[in-house]
C-alpha cells in the first residue's frame, strides 16, 4: 500500500540519518562479523567446485591502467551489501528495470528472438564492473551466457555465492575478479568473443576512458553492441547526484562518485566514434527517490544510457596488419567518409 | 441476469441490458472448472508437475537477505518426507490458510454466525434459465443460480440452526422450504408495503421509463442427489497479500459471504493479476520471489478486494433485520437504484470485471 511503501521510505531516511553519526565503529564491526562466514562459506564453496572439475577461480591483483585504486577499497568495503534490495544499492536494483529492457531490446533488435522464454539465447555478454552480479544475473535468466568481471575480488565472491544457488544460472553465469585490461590482452583469447559489453554505472569510477574503450573494442565481435549507462557531468548532477543522493538523502554511500570523473553524453560519445564504435542511441534516466523508481526521461543532464556498435571490420589485402586497432579505426573513419 | 429483492417489501431490483446479446455474467459448475483445468495441467506436464494426495507439514521461510550459510528460498516439508524448494511460494490454500498462518501474517476475521446451504435444484419445468434469483430474507438471503435449462444451484445463507434443520428435513420438505422462502409474503408489514408503493409512484412520476417488468422466479420440484451440504459463512482479510518470496491468492487472502456470488471471482481477479506481474517479472530477468512486484501485485489486489469486499459486508448487516426503519430505508434504496440506469450500468461494470 501506498502508506506502507511511504512509511517505509521515511523510516528508511530517518534510520540512515541517526545512523550516519555511529556509522564509523558499528557498521566496520557489522561487516566483520557476517564477512567471515560468507568467507567461510565461499572457501567452502570453491572447494566444492573445484571438485566438481571446475576450474578454480584464479584471483588477481587489479592492475592500475583503468582501474583507480581508492575506487577499489571503496567497493571492497560494501562487498556484503550488494544483495539487500533495500539496502545501500537499493537505486541500482530497481535500476534493472530501465536497463535490462534497453539491453534485451536492443540485442533483440540485432540478433532477432532465438527461444521463446529466453530471449537472449546463444548471445555472449560480457559484464564489466559487474559487483555483486546485480545486472549479470537478470541477463543470465533471459538466456545469455554471461561473463561478470570485476577488479574487487571481494564482491566477486558475494557475486558468485549468490548465483550458485540459483540452477537457473549455475550454467550460464561466470564470475571472473580480473580487469578488462588482462581480459583483452590475453592473446587471441580474449578478442572478438563476446556480442554485447555492459558497463553500467561504471564509467564514472575508471581512471582511463580511452583505454577503456579500446579494450572493448577488442573484446567484442564486430557488429557487436556495447551498452553504457552513467552519469553526465553537469551542475544538475553535482546537485543531484552527489549533494542530493549521497550527502542528504543517502541513496548512495557517501563518497561513491567523484563528480570530475562524470562524463557527458556528447564526449562520449567523440569518444566512441574515434574508437570504432556507432553511437546508435543516448536516452536520460531519472531517479524518483520517493517511489524509488527509474524511468526513462527526455534530458539527459543527470543519468543517461547509451547503445553503441562496433563498427564491422573489412578483411585488408594489404601488408597492414589487420588486427592493429588503429588501422581498424583508420578503415572506419574512412568508410564514413565515403559514404 | 440477476433478480434481486426484498422479503419484506415489494422493492426489486434487476440488471438487465436493452440488448441481451452480451452476456453479463457465467454461471459454471465447480466440477466443470476443475476438470477444464485439470485437463490444461495435462497438457502442461513438463511445465507443471501436479502432487496429488501431498500434505504440508511444515514451512521455512528465507531471510530477508542473503545471509551466508543459509538457503535463501522457501523450503516446504511434505508430509512423506519430501523437502521441496522454491522461488516463490503462492499460497492458495483457502480461508484457513497454513501458508497465512505459518508466515504470521496479520488477517482480520469476524463470523457471520451463518451457515450456508448449497444444493443442485432440478426446476419443475424447463425454462430460459437465464436468471440469477436473490431474495433478501431476515436470516439471510437466499439464492437460485441458474446451471442449465432444468438446474439450478441453490445457496441460501441462513443461521446455523436453521442450515442445520434443512440438511435434516426429507427431500420435499426441503423443497416445499425452498419454494416458501422465494414466494411467501409473510414478512410484510402494513407500513413498509404502503411506504414502498408510494415511493415506486413518485419515482414512476419522475422517471416513467425506467424500472424493469417483474418476472417471476422458477419453482423448484426436486434436488440432486447427495448435493446438499453447509459450510459456516465468515469474514477474513490477511493485512498483507505478500511477504519475501510468498504470495496468498484467493481465500487464503480474503474470504467473502457469498451474497454476491463475487468470492471466486476475487481469487480470479488475484490469479489474473499475479500473472501478469509474474510473467513481466521473467521478461525483465528478475528473480520471482523478489519483493518489488509481489509488492505490486498487493497494492492493485487490496485496492480492488477492499471496497467489494465492504460493499459486501455492508449489504449482509443491512439486510439482516426485520426492523421498520432500516427496511424503509433499504427499500428506498433499492428501488431508487433499480431506476437510475447510469448506476445500474456502474454496478454492473464493476461486478463483470
Amino acid at each position: 500500500m501506498y502508506s506502507k511503501k511511504f512509511e517505509r521510505f521515511i523510516l528508511g531516511v530517518c534510520t540512515r540519518c541517526l545512523t550516519s553519526a555511529v556509522n564509523g565503529t558499528t557498521t566496520s564491526a557489522r561487516t566483520a562479523v557476517s564477512w567471515t562466514s560468507v568467507r567461510k562459506h565461499h572457501k567452502q564453496f570453491l572447494e566444492r567446485r573445484s571438485q566438481n572439475g571446475f576450474a578454480v577461480v584464479r584471483i588477481r591483483h587489479a592492475s592500475k591502467t583503468t582501474v583507480d585504486p581508492n575506487e577499489v577499497k571503496r567497493f571492497r568495503l560494501l562487498a556484503t551489501k550488494w544483495w539487500n534490495e533495500q539496502g545501500d544499492f537499493a537505486a541500482l536494483h530497481s535500476m534493472n528495470d530501465l536497463r535490462v529492457p534497453f539491453i534485451r531490446d536492443n540485442l533483440l533488435n540485432a540478433h532477432g528472438g532465438r527461444q521463446p522464454g529466453k530471449p537472449l539465447a546463444g548471445l555472449r555478454i560480457l559484464d564489466v564492473g559487474c559487483g555483486g552480479g546485480l545486472l549479470t544475473e537478470p541477463l543470465g535468466r533471459l538466456g545469455a551466457d554471461v561473463l561478470g568481471i570485476d577488479p574487487v575480488a571481494d564482491s566477486i565472491g558475494t557475486a558468485e555465492v549468490h548465483a550458485w544457488h540459483d540452477p537457473d544460472l549455475r550454467g550460464n553465469v561466470r564470475y571472473r575478479a580480473i580487469t578488462l585490461e588482462e581480459l583483452s590482452e590475453k592473446g587471441g583469447k580474449g578478442a572478438g568473443q563476446f556480442d554485447a559489453v555492459v558497463a553500467s554505472e561504471v564509467v564514472e569510477h575508471l581512471a582511463d576512458l580511452e583505454t577503456f574503450t579500446l579494450c572493448c573494442n577488442q573484446v567484442l565481435k564486430p557488429g557487436g553492441s556495447l551498452f553504457i549507462t552513467t552519469i553526465n557531468k553537469t551542475q544538475l548532477s553535482y546537485a543531484l547526484a552527489i549533494v542530493a543522493a549521497e550527502e542528504v538523502l543517502r541513496i548512495v554511500p557517501s563518497g561513491t562518485h567523484d563528480w570530475d570523473k562524470f562524463v557527458s553524453p556528447v564526449d562520449l560519445e567523440r569518444l566512441l566514434e574515434s574508437n570504432g564504435f556507432h553511437v546508435e542511441s543516448i536516452r536520460g534516466m531519472l531517479y524518483n527517490p520517493l517511489s524509488r523508481a527509474w524511468s526513462w526521461t527526455e534530458t539527459t543532464s543527470i543519468n543517461y544510457a547509451l547503445h553503441a556498435v562496433k563498427l564491422e571490420e573489412e578483411p585488408n589485402p594489404d601488408e597492414d596488419d589487420p588486427e592493429d586497432p588503429t588501422v581498424i579505426v583508420a578503415q572506419a573513419k574512412a568508410r564514413r567518409w565515403y559514404n | 441476469f440477476p433478480m434481486v429483492w426484498d422479503a419484506c417489501s415489494d422493492a426489486l431490483i434487476t440488471f438487465d441490458k436493452e440488448n441481451l446479446q452480451d452476456e453479463m455474467a457465467y454461471i459454471v459448475e465447480n466440477n466443470i472448472i476443475v476438470a477444464a483445468l485439470t485437463k490444461q495441467l495435462e497438457n502442461l506436464s513438463d511445465q507443471v508437475r501436479v502432487q496429488y494426495k501431498s500434505k504440508v507439514v511444515k514451512y521455512t521461510w528465507p531471510k530477508s537477505h542473503q545471509v551466508a550459510d543459509a538457503i535463501p528460498w522457501v523450503q516446504v516439508t511434505l508430509a512423506n518426507g519430501q523437502i521441496l524448494q522454491t522461488k516463490l511460494l503462492i499460497g492458495a490454500d483457502g480461508p484457513n490458510s497454513m501458508v497465512r498462518r505459518e508466515a504470521g501474517i496479520p488477517t482480520v476475521t469476524w463470523n457471520y454466525d451463518q451457515s450456508a446451504v448449497v444444493a443442485v435444484l432440478h426446476l419443475s419445468e424447463p425454462t430460459e434459465n437465464n436468471v440469477a434469483w436473490q431474495r433478501f430474507l431476515p436470516t439471510g438471503p437466499i439464492a437460485m443460480l441458474p446451471l442449465s435449462d432444468t438446474e439450478s444451484s441453490l445457496v441460501w445463507s441462513t443461521s446455523h440452526r436453521h442450515a442445520e434443520e434443512l440438511l435434516q428435513l426429507d427431500e420435499e420438505s426441503f423443497v416445499d422450504s425452498i419454494n416458501t422462502a422465494f414466494w411467501s409474503n409473510e414478512n410484510h408489514s402494513e407500513l413498509v408495503e404502503t411506504a414502498g408503493s408510494l415511493f415506486r409512484t413518485a419515482l414512476s412520476v419522475l422517471m416513467p421509463s425506467a424500472g424493469s417488468a417483474r418476472q417471476l422466479p422458477p419453482s423448484v420440484a426436486g434436488i440432486g442427489p447427495k448435493s446438499r451440504i453447509m459450510f459456516p459463512l465468515g469474514m477474513g482479510h490477511a493485512s498483507e497479500y505478500i511477504r519475501h518470496r510468498v504470495a496468498l491468492i484467493g481465500d487464503a487472502a480474503h474470504r467473502v459471504h457469498p451474497l454476491a456470488g463475487q468470492g471466486a471471482n476475487l481469487g480470479f481477479g488475484d490469479v489474473a493479476c499475479l500473472t501478469q506481474l509474474l510473467s513481466q517479472a521473467a521478461f525483465n530477468g528478475k528473480d520471482l520471489g523478489a519483493m518489488q512486484h509481489l509488492l505490486e501485485y498487493e497494492t492493485e489486489r487490496q485496492r480492488h478486494n477492499l471496497p467489494m469486499m465492504a460493499a459486501i459486508d455492508l449489504m449482509k448487516r443491512l439486510y439482516s433485520t426485520n426492523a421498520a426503519p432500516m427496511v424503509v430505508l433499504r427499500t428506498f434504496g433499492l428501488q431508487a437504484t433499480n431506476t437510475l440506469p447510469a448506476m445500474k450500468a456502474q454496478i454492473m461494470a464493476f461486478a463483470s470485471k
